[in-house]
């Protein structure tokens, strides 16, 4: 393959592409968004949630991890895309305990603002798992509440390769399977307030809460009140056509 | 905390327990001791931490659990930090993070298993060792567990004591079994009092039969030894992988890609260090018959893995071995031994300079999702056995980067019979597509369970009046991931056009009830999940759930559009070939036998919802209370 | 059929829930006006009616089903109405009250939830030391339950409260037989 750039399309929209580039980063970059929550920016693709799945030549895959090519035709925001994605994001909302009108993070949460994105409005068909999993409140500066984990596994890659320290990481297999931390409690690691990982951005939930700012931002300023998640990719998009 | 290792400790210093036959408590691996040992496990794998599962395995072994200290020591020994080690440990069904008993006794809870009499079975262990399954005796000597299929469809029900199997398991049988074992025998003698004496191959065999029923042309009649793999030894790479693609020879192991187009993708590759890796973690319920294959044609799989390793340029292989096969291991370790001193493994095989292969078994421990390639590898790295993002392909970048063919058992025998017989003898077998002979495991309601090799384009008919299995009213094509059919179907063809399957044929007679057999398959898929993708994870959960409503009496007619919207998405989002098979079982029934689930659907009056039972939701507050419902009962005054 | 229109009917209801989202009802403020030239409103906590006095076109409800009584009040909404709306979380999922669910996992959770809320919690003042038990007190539910679990819903309106205008803009459209879905910049749970 070639290094010169290519172009394929996204919704029958023309965009370019870099060799090496995955379609979610070429969509990115065209200002196309195409929902995601494992992903994060600075981060390592996982591929996990699969929110950001998509057709490209027909087949599914996830745009996170797979590669831009040549003439490639991709559905991004199809009804019956968006109607699978919907349903992942509530399984995750049905997965854990998710009660918005309790949580911290509510206004400044992806997996809400995605459901919000995609429109999870309807009575739901899933039942609720409604696990009762351990807080984890030993840090001084730091609680986990890992009822609300969706486990995208942001933190635990940027505790890894960002922070150098590893202190998160997968245990347990299939439902069971969760994030846990490097020893017997959160008190036990080298897990700082400062750390990427414990930074507001990368739980993309109600997770891992900083103690004493929770509810400081007042309603109408949080993150997500100003508009759908994604906003600000696609207003790449929409600057771009205005010039 | 303190006080438990404590007891054990004490009970581990008892002088009057002899050691080596069960009575032994196992060591805790909470002393002084125990570091030192696991110290030495873990150089013993070079510190490697790609060879994590084998130091979990042999800690397990010994220790019978995984402690949290062991985990700290095998971290500091293999550089990794300790949630990485639990990663590990956690993931796998045979590696336990509490103590498991000196004998831990696997009782094999496949639907099959549970038509043949487990119940009886189940019963007989619990009674005779005094502990309910999903336990261990206070003592610490016994364990009883279940744990999904383990490849005696054909001789069911069945259970792993340690790695022995014993099968065909009567009441009196397993009672017998728990008895001796009480009293101090080793499983081992049970299966033969002269089990040491025995030859690996008698060993392999002495409790556990082959039941081949129908021997075909290529796998299980008569072959020449080593016939394919003298004449790969004088091909050029090209040459041998032309003569595969010619074949038509396609994947064994469910997916069916085309052998030769994998061998010449890795083959093209630029790395000099590439790896063929032998899939034997056959792992899909109701399939046995590479378990049949190693046991019979172990020369063969290795002579197909050497001539792949010519094919490609690889000068190391592996096979993984699943965890419930164990006791098949020294038969393959002795087997390859016997290779390498006749020059067939090793440096310059067949003194052929530069022809150097040699093979190491990976010992599996329990997860079903290691038979998909990336996850067989991820595994082999020491890690959880989760599937590899794809692209890169395995063929391009996989065990440690490097280039790898990972085919199944059958395959590799296959093509080096074709290397023998050539591709036209080959492709005169079988239908268009679908060339040659596959095994069949037949199990089920049928007078003769066992492994049939068959040219491909048989019908379901053909095949279940050669099993004796006329009383099906349903057959289970290709295992769980496959296709459930009726009656209506089956003069349906196996072959990759048509029912597609990696061999499992589970007969179901009218007495069986559909949805039983296909909540119990969901509930493996469940517990068979990595859990790394959001659809597998959780909407097996949700289509589990979903079916046991339905067996409730508690599923609505509008249940069954939601039930092929979920597994539509599932199907669709899933990151590997579980997710993408795992509905399946749900579908396939749909499809077939929608009587069933439309019999057992309530409609809603009014507006209200049938599936909602007010009694059931008032009980408990009825008995707390000690009152009746002054709005649902009539009565509620009595 | 040239009868002049009339007005339509609608019943609201408040089952587990806090009152909040009837607050929001009286959000809407001065378009409650325009609303009720619309409107009249029967069984509802706003006008004291305890009881369906004719049929109606709407019923709204608040609050999920906690007891027997909330089961009851929904299922004779659903048997008096045409078209069913759940407001709020707790209508669309149990809200708050459904917290109890996760953490009934024991053999017997129900005496267990009921003797950590009455008897044996760390914070409680309790000088009875029982179970309130009141024949008056209708039974309590074994979980918590969303409303589209006990009937059919036919629309949802999330948030905790949701805001006057989005009710407003809802039933005004529901009115009209011209609601399609919420758009999505106006979806909050919270």
């Amino acid at each position: 393959m070639s290094d010169a750039a290519f172009t394929f399309t996204i919704d029958g929209v023309t965009i370019t592409a870099e060799p090496g580039q995955s379609i979610m980063d070429a969509a990115d970059a065209a200002g196309i968004y195409i929902p995601r929550l494992c992903d994060h920016e600075g981060l390592r693709h996982q591929g996990g949630c699969r929110v950001c799945t998509i057709k490209a030549n027909g087949r599914s895959a996830a745009a996170c991890t797979q590669p831009a090519a040549p003439d490639l035709v991709v559905e991004n925001e199809s009804e019956h895309i968006n109607a699978m994605r919907r349903n992942l994001v509530e399984m995750l909302f049905h997965e854990g305990n998710h009660l918005c009108p309790i949580c911290e993070a509510s206004g400044n949460c992806e997996l809400q603002a995605m459901a919000y994105r995609l429109g999870m409005t309807e009575p739901t068909k899933f039942p609720y798992l409604e696990p009762c999993r351990a807080v984890d409140a030993s840090h001084p500066d730091i609680a986990l509440d890992t009822n609300r984990c969706i486990s995208c596994g942001r933190c635990i890659r940027a505790s890894q390769d960002v922070d150098g320290k590893g202190i998160f990481g997968y245990v347990g297999r299939g439902i069971h399977r969760r994030v846990a931390v490097n020893g017997p409690d959160l008190a036990h690691t080298d897990a700082e307030v400062t750390d990427h990982a414990m930074s507001a951005e990368v739980c993309p939930v109600g997770c891992i809460i900083r103690k004493r700012v929770g509810f400081s931002t007042p309603i109408g300023e949080r993150e997500f009140d100003g508009g759908l998640i994604g906003q600000d990719i696609e207003r790449k998009r929409s600057q771009g056509k205005g010039q | 905390m303190e006080a438990l290792p404590e007891a054990h400790h004490g009970l581990m210093n008892d002088p009057k327990i002899p050691s080596g036959n069960g009575l032994t408590p196992p060591d805790r691996g909470s002393n002084g001791g125990a570091d030192g040992a696991i110290v030495e496990i873990c150089t013993r794998f070079g510190n490697d931490k790609h060879r994590m599962l084998d130091i979990l395995l042999a800690v397990q072994d010994r220790f019978r659990w995984i402690s949290p200290e062991a985990m700290e020591t095998i971290a500091e020994q293999t550089g990794q930090s300790r949630i990485q080690v639990e990663g590990v440990a956690s993931f796998y069904h045979f590696l336990s993070q509490e103590p498991k008993g000196a004998i831990t006794i696997r009782i094999c809870d496949d639907i099959v298993d549970r038509y043949t009499g487990l119940a009886d079975a189940v019963a007989a262990f619990e009674e005779e060792l005094g502990i309910a399954m999903g336990t261990t005796s206070a003592d610490g000597r016994f364990s009883l567990d279940y744990t999904p299929c383990i490849g005696m469809c054909d001789q069911a029900p069945a259970a792993m004591v340690n790695g022995v199997i014993f099968t065909r398991l009567t009441k009196q049988k397993a009672r017998s079994i728990a008895a001796a074992l009480r009293e101090g025998a080793s499983p081992e003698e049970l299966i033969s009092p002269q089990f040491e004496a025995l030859s690996p191959y008698e060993r392999a065999t002495a409790s556990v039969d082959n039941n081949i029923l129908h021997a075909g042309e290529v796998l299980l009649g008569p072959v020449p030894q080593d016939a394919g793999l003298e004449k790969a030894a004088v091909l050029r790479s090209e040459q041998i992988i032309a003569t595969v693609e010619a074949s038509g020879l396609r994947g064994c192991g469910g997916a069916g890609f085309t052998s030769g187009a994998k061998w010449r993708f890795a083959a093209a590759e630029a790395d000099p260090q590439k790896y063929v890796f032998c899939n034997a973690d056959e792992g899909e319920p109701g399939t046995f018959k590479d378990r049949v294959l190693l046991t019979e044609r172990a020369d063969l799989v290795i002579e197909g893995m050497t001539i792949a390793a010519r094919a490609i340029g690889a000068k190391e292989g592996l096979i993984y071995l699943r965890g419930e096969y164990a006791y098949l291991r020294d038969h393959l370790e002795d087997v390859l031994a016997k290779r390498r001193a006749r020059g067939l493994l090793g440096s310059d095989i067949l003194d052929k300079p530069g022809f150097d292969f040699d093979i190491r078994i990976q010992m599996g421990a329990g997860a079903y999702i290691c038979g998909e390639e990336g996850a067989l590898i991820s595994s082999c790295e020491g890690l959880p056995g989760e599937p590899k993002t794809r692209p890169p392909f395995p063929v391009n970048r996989g065990y440690l980067g490097h280039p790898t063919v990972v085919n199944n058992v059958e395959t590799f025998c296959h093509a080096a019979r074709i290397l023998d017989q050539g591709a036209q003898w080959f492709q005169s077998m079988g239908t268009e597509g679908s060339n040659g002979t596959k095994l069949f495991s037949i199990s089920g309601d049928c007078r003769n369970p066992g492994i049939y090799e068959l040219p491909y384009g048989m019908s379901v008919r053909d095949v279940l009046t050669l099993a004796g299995g006329s009383d099906a009213a349903a057959v289970l094509v290709g295992g769980p991931s496959g296709t459930m059919v009726g009656r209506d179907s089956f003069e349906r063809l196996l072959s990759f056009d048509d029912l597609a399957t990696a061999g499992a044929i589970v007969v179901f007679s009218g007495e069986r009830n559909i949805l039983e057999i296909v909540e119990y398959y969901l509930g493996f898929f469940v517990h068979e999940s990595c859990g790394y993708c959001t659809p597998c994870r959780v909407g097996n959960v949700f289509l589990q759930k979903t079916i046991q409503k339905f067996r409730e009496g508690n599923a609505d007619s509008s249940d069954v559009a939601y039930l092929r919207d979920l597994a539509s998405t599932i199907i669709e989002t899933s990151r590997c070939g579980l997710g993408m098979t795992s509905p399946n079982p749900i579908l396939s029934t749909l499809e077939n036998f929608p009587l069933v689930y439309s019999a057992t659907t309530k409609e809603n009056e009014g507006g209200m919802k049938a599936t909602f039972d007010i009694q059931a939701a008032i009980s408990g507050a009825r008995t707390i209370a000690k009152r009746r419902s002054y709005i649902f009962d009539k009565d509620f005054t009595q | 059929m040239s009868e002049e229109p009339r007005k339509a009917r609608i019943a609201t209801a408040s089952l587990a829930g806090c009152f909040g989202c009837h607050m929001a009802i009286l959000d809407i403020d001065e378009r409650l006006i325009d609303l009720m030239k619309l409107v009249d409103v029967d069984r509802s906590p706003l006008t004291d009616i305890k009881r369906f006095t004719r049929r109606c076109d709407i019923g709204i409800i608040e609050g999920g089903c906690c007891n027997e009584e909330n089961v009851h009040v929904l299922q004779e909404f659903r048997r008096n109405c045409d078209v069913l709306v759940a407001i709020g979380q707790c209508a669309i999922m149990g809200g708050l009250p459904a917290m109890r669910n996760a953490i009934m996992h024991s053999d017997d959770p129900l005496r267990e939830c009921l003797e950590e809320a009455y008897i044996t919690g760390a914070y409680l003042r309790n000088t009875t030391h029982n179970v309130p038990n009141d024949p008056a007190l209708p039974l309590i539910l074994d979980k918590v339950y969303s409303c589209a679990e006990v009937v059919e819903i036919d629309h949802q309106i999330p948030g905790c409260a949701p805001e006057g205008d989005v009710i407003y803009d809802t039933l005004i459209k529901l009115l009209a037989g011209k609601f399609r879905g919420f758009e999505r910049e106006t979806i909050r749970f919270d």
